[in-house]
């Protein structure tokens, strides 16, 4: 699984943090970013979840 | 029944069964009304189970316009992400109430702010506040807060049963945090929390509501201006000096929208998040295995949280978007210039989206509820709310294990006159 995170739609409501921080931090502006491109499996799970809670669609998932 | 879909909301091609439908659910209207009476204490107006199952993207009238009534999970998630449905409060087709309609016609979005602005105008001032409900930043505050709240328990404790819970702890905690974030001093709390009463009462005349509205914004002024003179203004001390600095100074913005600003977050701060400590801590109560469960369990507070978001749903009315162009939602077309509500509270009990919707349980994990909204103007305030409100419930449970209702549930005060959901009291003993 590959994430991409586009900041620029990104509204900084940070439930990405919440549900997946080994993945998600956010920026000094509460912006997200990315900790981990490749996460590994045992991620995958509260990764999709950040995806489909995102209210910006911000977070992509390209599953490999 | 099959569900039907109506091809144009303004002509008489809605078919019979339809029209059946939505003369049975108003007792002989054409078109549904908004809002529709809750189903008092915790439940949504029976109406809605109808829809989502047989028409559930409805035709109504709203404020003369025509409005589309969008009930299922899945509709109303995507409809909130639709880009084709604006948010902007200067839209004459935007559908609002004649008091609303004078104030915005007075003062532009003033008080609605970037929440009532699209992109990217929206997208430019809400990013200028975003740090300050990050993550980070609001867990900084939790124990400031747990301070907080555990001093008015200690007073509401010293001092005589029944208290009123709404007023004794619900409201001073966001009233008090919202306001260190914003700099506003202690002392000024009473006067504009009767000010933004006003805002969330339905059927307040309209000149009246101008006034109130008016000495709020008035109030606001006095506090960004009281910076914009100050010499040795410190841009860290809070939010309005910060905007006051970096945007107002440098003539980027000007005294107009950031006033408006710092009026949005300071009413939208407020009745919220305390209706729903209160009527989230009367859910609980008539629930005691939950409430006591969450006593004994702390780690259980911020799942608490969202089910009692989902399922109490306090913010369904104020959801109204206006097409910039045609679209489509769940499958209806919807024309340019209509109106479209989303009934989140209907999403959040959708039973083709969550199992038994109807039961209120702490322990599911529910983190998809809609309660905060959803697309680019979800709450900004949810990182803060969320703290907030796990402290507030699971300090309450563990240390008022045998608080009770001190009149009975039917004697209880409940917002139906208001456009977000609570109680105006809360009588409690211990």
């Amino acid at each position: 699984m590959k994430v991409e995170v586009n900041g620029g739609k990104c509204v900084g409501s940070g439930q990405c943090v919440l549900i997946s921080p080994e993945v998600f931090d956010q920026d000094d502006d509460g912006t997200v970013v990315l900790l981990e491109e490749s996460p590994p499996p045992q991620q995958h799970d509260a990764v999709r979840e950040a995806s489909m809670v995102c209210p910006a669609t911000a977070i992509k998932l390209i599953d490999s | 029944m099959s569900e039907t879909t109506i091809r144009d909301h303004g002509d008489d091609s809605i078919d019979d069964s339809t029209r059946a439908l939505i003369q049975r659910l108003t007792g002989g209207a054409d078109r549904l009304t908004f809002p529709m009476q809750r189903s008092v204490p915790f439940d949504p107006p029976p109406e809605y189970a109808e829809l989502r199952s047989k028409c559930p993207v409805a035709p109504a009238t709203l404020h003369g316009k025509n409005t589309w009534l969008v009930t299922r999970y899945d509709d109303v998630r995507s409809a909130l992400q639709n880009e084709a449905l604006s948010s902007d409060i200067m839209d004459p087709d935007f559908p609002l109430s004649p008091a609303l309609r004078a104030v915005v016609e007075a003062d532009g979005p003033g008080v609605g702010s970037f929440l009532k602005m699209d992109p990217p105008v929206h997208d430019e001032l809400r990013r200028m506040v975003t740090r300050d409900f990050m993550i980070k930043r609001v867990e900084a505050l939790r124990p400031r807060i747990q301070a907080l709240v555990d001093g008015l328990i200690d007073d509401m404790l010293a001092g005589p049963a029944p208290a009123d819970l709404y007023t004794a702890l619900a409201t001073p905690v966001p009233n008090t945090v919202i306001c260190w974030l914003l700099g506003v001093p202690q002392e000024d709390h009473e006067f504009f929390q009767s000010r933004t009463n006003y805002f969330f009462k339905r059927d307040v005349p309209p000149q009246l509501r101008l006034e109130k509205s008016t000495e709020l914004t008035n109030y606001v002024y006095g506090l960004v201006d009281q910076r914009m003179a100050d010499p040795d203004l410190d841009p860290e001390a809070d939010i309005i000096s910060r905007l006051v600095h970096d945007q107002l100074r440098t003539g980027n913005l000007d005294r107009r929208t950031v006033q408006g600003m710092a009026n949005l977050m300071l009413v939208a701060g407020h009745e919220t998040t305390g209706n729903m400590a209160a009527l989230g801590a009367l859910a609980l109560l008539q629930h005691p295995e939950q409430y006591r469960a969450l006593g004994e369990d702390p780690s259980l507070a911020p799942r608490a949280v969202e089910e009692l978001m989902r399922y109490l749903t306090i913010n369904d009315e104020p959801n109204w978007r206006v097409a910039k162009q045609d679209t489509v939602i769940g499958g209806q077309p919807i024309k340019a210039g209509q109106a479209v509500k989303v009934l989140t509270f209907s999403a959040n009990r959708d039973e083709g989206h969550y199992g038994d919707p109807d039961v209120l349980d702490i322990h599911r994990t529910v983190r998809d509820h809609l309660g905060f909204g959803y697309g680019i103007h979800q709450c900004l305030g949810q990182p803060l709310a969320r703290v907030e409100l796990q402290v507030f419930y699971a300090t309450l449970a563990r240390r008022i294990p045998t608080l009770r209702l001190a009149v009975p549930l039917e004697k209880v005060s409940f917002k139906t006159d208001a456009n977000i959901y609570g109680v105006h009291a809360l009588p409690v003993t211990w």
